[in-house]
């Protein structure tokens, strides 16, 4: 059965080759062949097929002897982002061209401890800073999916581009993600799979390239919830190399997906109907909340007064951390250097180092982080985000308190726009494709984006449900429910 | 608040990025227009809140104050764009 085998879901495979009706090299192989095929979606940048298949081989042993982990033999697309030991892990940046890590981020070093099988790594905007993989150094992913009737190469979304359109083309079992402002759920939507950010600190940022160190949180993109369980299951836990990790007990997330959703409360924010949304997405929000009111849950009408604060807060904190974290790439330690002339000092190879190594967008927010903490401003832009962000935070705990259990909103506010569509916009206008997702990384809750539909022009629209800190085994059984209800089983169309 | 070419300027030498003169209005004018999309912060009222530390209260775990690595001068270097005997090289600093 291992033809096809890279379209099968991570508890499906698991399943399989635990009854030894496939082995882990030949899923593995299937996963190289449907990658090399692929390459027009640009989604694989850096291919890892001896590992590959040196891990396979290890797992088949593990599953011969019986009792292996759930990930045991499961190829893995892995983003660019996580720092992977001998491998080229860039961040989709020239500044970092080049840079192989000595050491194995903590998430990584998990999954391939439990088994898991790296493919190699995927596209994605570069520092994690865009919404649409048009960032990165690698030129854009494409999206497999195409509006009826149009071959537009259309976005993948971002910041976790590559990893969607991967997972979205069966190239990978699932893939790893990570999500500042919204790079996992708005590809996953982008896309039509599911993507889930965990609470701030459930998942350790060790050897994750840094972007905002408070709002950074990694997670899976999958094909399934339950794959998404299996798979956050193995990537969270309390890791002393990270000091914001917290030392919480990881519950069975998969154990946790009983269907059952009777009694809950389910929260719908009224500031997140914005003016101007689309019908479409109107319609698919109301779709969802009668399918969650069908499955026996309680809706209820919230507020969260604070909602249209949240994405110019996160474009002062954002930036903010990563002007100090960025300060790092100077042409010193590892990357790029830039080709000095007679006479250039010290500070010379510094500017000319990173402004050759960072891209626009990155240097755009290099620049207005250090505005907003420069001497004089700090106050002004910074501390008062950081407030706002309180009372962001505060919105949720208020609604939280009246006994909602999950709150739904729409993932995007549209479906996936075209590559370059977006090209002469504001800067503003591409981060307003975040106004859903931005909130969730601002108050520190987990948050996943379900595909529940798709639009008039046949591509996929996702819902979001959010979740109460550290509750992400309740959350998911609620995006489970939502997935069984909505039945979304659409694919993109083979066209690469 | 508008920058002006000026603060352009200061901005890009202080985050250590080389913009060409010619290429300073532009860069002031993005500037600008993510400020002014910040601004909205600005009819919040935020007297008597504190800034956000984290998403639950958690104490910072200590650890034993011992070495726990150490002898990896090869991995350290293995990267950089310049090493010799043993150190990063840069250009001279001191005259």
């Amino acid at each position: 059965m291992s033809a096809g085998a890279n379209t099968l879901t991570v508890a499906a495979a698991r399943d399989a080759l635990r009854r030894r009706e496939l082995s882990a090299v030949d899923l593995t192989m299937a996963c190289l062949t449907a990658m090399d095929a692929a390459d027009s979606l640009n989604a694989f940048v850096h291919k890892t097929p001896e590992i590959a298949l040196a891990q396979a081989r290890a797992a088949d042993a593990r599953l011969a002897a019986g009792a292996a982990p759930d990930l045991c033999g499961i190829p893995l697309g892995i983003k660019d982002l996580f720092c992977t030991r001998g491998v080229a892990s860039q961040a989709a940046s020239n500044i970092l061209r080049g840079f192989r890590p000595e050491y194995e981020s903590t998430v990584t070093s998990q999954l391939f401890a439990a088994g898991a099988v790296m493919l190699g790594k995927l596209n994605m905007d570069e520092f994690a800073m865009g919404s649409s993989n048009e960032t990165s150094c690698y030129g854009d992913a494409v999206n497999p999916w195409r509006r009826a009737g149009d071959d537009t190469a259309l976005t993948p979304g971002g910041s976790s581009g590559g990893s969607a359109s991967a997972v979205a083309a069966d190239l990978c079992l699932a893939a790893t993600g990570t999500d500042t402002g919204g790079s996992i759920r708005q590809p996953a939507a982008f896309t039509g799979i599911v993507g889930i950010k965990p609470t701030y600190g459930r998942v350790s940022r060790w050897g994750i390239i840094a972007f905002a160190s408070s709002l950074d949180q990694a997670g899976p993109m999958t094909k399934t919830v339950r794959d998404a369980a299996l798979l956050l299951g193995t990537m969270a836990g309390h890791d002393p190399k990270d000091s914001t990790s917290a030392d919480l007990p990881v519950p069975d997330f998969e154990a946790a997906l009983t269907g059952e959703i009777r009694g809950k409360t389910i929260g719908i924010p009224r500031e997140y109907r914005m003016d101007g949304m689309p019908a479409e997405i109107e319609a698919l929000w109301a779709h969802g909340t009668a399918m969650l009111k069908d499955a026996g849950a309680r809706i209820v009408d919230i507020s969260l007064p604070h909602t249209k604060y949240a994405l110019p807060a996160y474009y002062v904190i954002a930036p903010a951390e990563a002007s100090s974290n960025l300060a790092r790439y100077d042409g010193v330690r590892y990357g790029h250097r830039a080709k000095l002339a007679q006479g250039d000092g010290i500070t010379e190879m510094y500017e000319k180092t990173r402004a050759e190594g960072f891209g626009k967008e990155v240097q755009r927010r290099v620049m207005i982080g250090t505005y907003v903490l420069s001497a004089g401003f700090y106050d002004a832009y910074y501390n008062r985000a950081r407030k706002v962000r309180a009372l962001i935070k505060r919105d949720f705990e208020q609604a939280f308190a009246t006994g909602v259990d999950a709150i739904l909103t729409p993932a995007t506010p549209s479906s996936a726009f075209g590559l370059g569509e977006m090209a002469h916009a504001d800067p503003v206008e591409m981060y307003l494709n975040d106004v859903f997702t931005v909130t969730v990384n601002l108050a520190g809750l987990p948050g996943i984006a379900v595909p529940v539909g798709l639009d008039a022009k046949g591509l996929p629209l996702g819902l979001q449900l959010i979740g109460r800190p550290w509750q992400e085994a309740d959350l998911l059984n609620h995006a489970y429910v939502l997935e069984q209800a909505a039945g979304f089983v659409a694919k993109a169309q083979k066209w690469w | 608040m508008s920058i002006d070419i000026e603060t352009a300027r200061r901005v890009a030498k202080l985050a250590r990025i080389r913009v060409d003169e010619a290429d300073l209005p532009a860069l002031a004018g993005e500037l600008s227009g993510i400020l002014q999309f910040m601004e909205q912060l600005n009819e919040v009222d935020v007297t008597g809140t504190e800034p956000m530390t984290s998403v639950t209260p958690m104490r910072l775990k200590r650890r034993a104050d011992i070495v726990t690595d150490g002898n990896i001068q090869g991995a350290i270097l293995k990267n950089a764009p310049d090493a010799r005997e043993g150190f990063f090289a840069v250009p001279k600093v001191v005259e």
